[in-house]
């Protein structure tokens, strides 16, 4: 893995910095993503409030009074956003001793089409697919958590085959279902709750994926990788509480 | 030990200083918009900080007391009554029994604090007191305050003790926390911000119209963000925009060109251009502002910023030692 020679840092605010790790959607910057997120977890510097992972970049948050304040662990004795950068430099320089590492594979089961799905047939038409074939193209991949925003939980995933690519819905829907499985141009994800929006409703997952009461409150984290399996109207039932594809 | 709602008024709703640490799950930081008039109702009642206080907006709550009780009120003038007779704000004050706590119509500002000593008595949630209205979790229920709902408060500490004791010794202070230094309650304010992410993409008539021409607040906005009416502003040529983080006081453009300031409950990840940043040190002010007013940007340097949010802080630490000094003599 190649080391950032030198980091992008663009200043979000008196409180925050976004590290640019490259551009576009790509598996490897986003593991140079994850690394820095995981270096700085495990090495906070004082005043660190948290860090955010998004496709190719790091959100920090910080406490600028506290790294004014504090002498701990910082080489500099600049402003709080010098002692900062300065600080994550350093760590990043460690980025390439790190393993490359796998993220955890999440199943997730979808009933497709019928009530719960009900833009299904849209993507098949507009693609001229029949329904199975639809289905078949969206359960092959092994999507890749980028980051977890928008609603709590909810997983922005790359992965998706072009060949069902679909656009939008022109009229966004004012409510759907929590569980719901959609797809939007390029995009396909899971709505943990229930909100507007505008995407191609495909199935929908009895699988939670926010569960406030539960630590971490989110099924999925950033680098981990989904698979779609589909089910069937009966195990959907069954399996509202279950956890898994079996 | 309890109060009752007898009116929950437009919005009231539990909030602290913030849900932070879960933003990578996609869980909002809510807590108080104005944190400053928030941590300082604290402080006056002996409380820690960052412990939960009701976040009233504009008018109409009221509230009774089950037991004697010590509070205070800070943030905007919304003409507080006691059984009909006013309450100064911004000074620990003790409520008999049975009284009623009436907010009225906001003269000054938008948002008041309401802080009683004990801290409220309501699950800690992912860390946080702070009610998150749309995941339904934190707060009270994880809604919004109404009518005959009862919400418990806790145990007085003994820095609570002491606070009550002497009030109910000498009654209502004759002083109060100067707060003009930390919040500004004008309806027309100008805002100190810094350069956005985006901001060299914007044009130069976009980058002068922003800091000469004033932003008018709309009634559309919320806790979620100030929708602002003006001139639009728009980029030099289109980029492309991958959702990243985005934080309180982000002023972001969506595509008609309208800014909108994101306020406590934004989301945790954006993808409009960001033009602007509001400084941390006049966040406080700008969630006092109401629906119509106007607002003027100044652009500062990061490093001004940075010397005024350290600045406030040494302000709040230095309140602090001020009320611990009132109450011992």
């Amino acid at each position: 893995m190649t080391v950032p020679k030198s980091l992008d840092i663009k200043v979000l605010g008196d409180s925050a910095i976004i590290i640019q790790l490259g551009e576009g959607i790509h598996p490897s910057i986003h593991q140079q993503v994850k690394n820095l997120s995981y270096l700085l977890e495990e090495y906070p510097f004082d005043g660190f409030i948290e860090s955010v992972p998004a496709y190719n970049s790091l959100a920090v948050y910080y406490s600028p009074y506290v790294v004014h304040q504090s002498k701990n662990g910082f080489q500099l004795d600049g402003t709080p956003l010098e002692k900062v950068t300065d600080y994550i430099q350093t760590l990043a320089a460690q980025i390439s001793e790190l393993p490359v590492t796998e993220g955890r594979l999440v199943e997730i089961p979808v009933l497709y089409g019928g009530e719960f799905g009900p833009d299904l047939h849209i993507v098949a038409e507009t693609h001229g697919m029949t329904i199975e074939e639809v289905i078949e193209i969206h359960t092959t991949p092994e999507y890749l958590v980028y980051m977890i925003g928008f609603a709590p939980g909810f997983p922005f995933l790359g992965g998706l085959d072009e060949r069902i690519a679909t656009p939008r819905k022109l009229t966004p829907r004012t409510s759907i279902p929590p569980g719901s499985v959609g797809i939007a141009g390029k995009q396909t994800g899971v709505y943990p709750l229930e909100t507007p929006g505008g995407w191609q409703i495909i199935g929908r997952t009895p699988t939670d994926l926010f569960m406030p009461d539960m630590s971490p409150p989110s099924l999925l984290q950033s680098g981990d990788k989904i698979k779609f399996c589909p089910m069937t109207q009966e195990e959907y039932d069954a399996q509202k509480k279950v956890k898994t594809c079996q | 030990m309890s109060v009752n709602v007898l009116n929950a008024g437009l919005l009231t709703t539990v909030q602290d200083i913030g849900r932070t640490g879960s933003q990578k799950f996609g869980v909002l930081v809510s807590g108080a918009m104005d944190s400053y008039s928030m941590r300082i109702a604290n402080l006056l009642v002996g409380n820690a900080e960052r412990e939960g206080v009701l976040e009233i907006t504009l008018f109409g709550t009221k509230l009774q007391f089950e037991e004697d009780t010590l509070i205070a009120i800070t943030g905007g003038d919304l003409q507080t009554t006691i059984d009909g007779i006013p309450v100064a704000n911004w000074r620990p004050v003790l409520v008999k029994k049975g009284a009623v706590l009436k907010f009225g119509f906001a003269i000054e500002g938008c948002r008041a604090y309401l802080a009683i000593a004990g801290g409220l008595d309501i699950p800690v949630v992912m860390d946080s007191k702070s009610t998150y209205m749309v995941a339904g979790i934190g707060g009270f229920k994880g809604r919004a305050l109404q009518q005959n709902d009862q919400l418990s408060f806790g145990k007085m500490t003994e820095s609570n003790e002491k606070v009550f004791k002497l009030i109910e010794r000498e009654g209502t202070p004759d002083w109060a926390v100067p707060h003009h230094p930390l919040i500004s309650l004008e309806s027309t304010q100008t805002v100190r911000i810094i350069e956005g992410t985006e901001y060299k993409h914007f044009d130069e008539a976009s980058k002068q119209l922003l800091v000469h021409e004033p932003y008018v607040v709309t009634p559309q906005s919320n806790r979620m963000g100030l929708r602002l009416e003006g001139q639009a502003l728009s980029l030099t040529e289109k980029i492309e925009m991958l959702s990243e983080g985005v934080t309180f006081g982000t002023i972001q453009l969506p595509p008609n060109g309208k800014p909108i300031i994101l306020m406590a409950d934004r989301q945790t990840a954006g993808g409009y251009p960001k033009i602007g940043q509001v400084i941390t040190a006049d966040l406080g002010s700008l969630s006092q502002v109401k629906p119509n007013a106007k607002l003027y940007f100044k652009l500062i340097t990061h490093a001004e910023a940075e010397r005024e949010l350290i600045a406030k802080e040494e302000l709040i630490n230095q309140i602090k030692i001020g009320i611990q000094h009132k109450l011992h003599y």
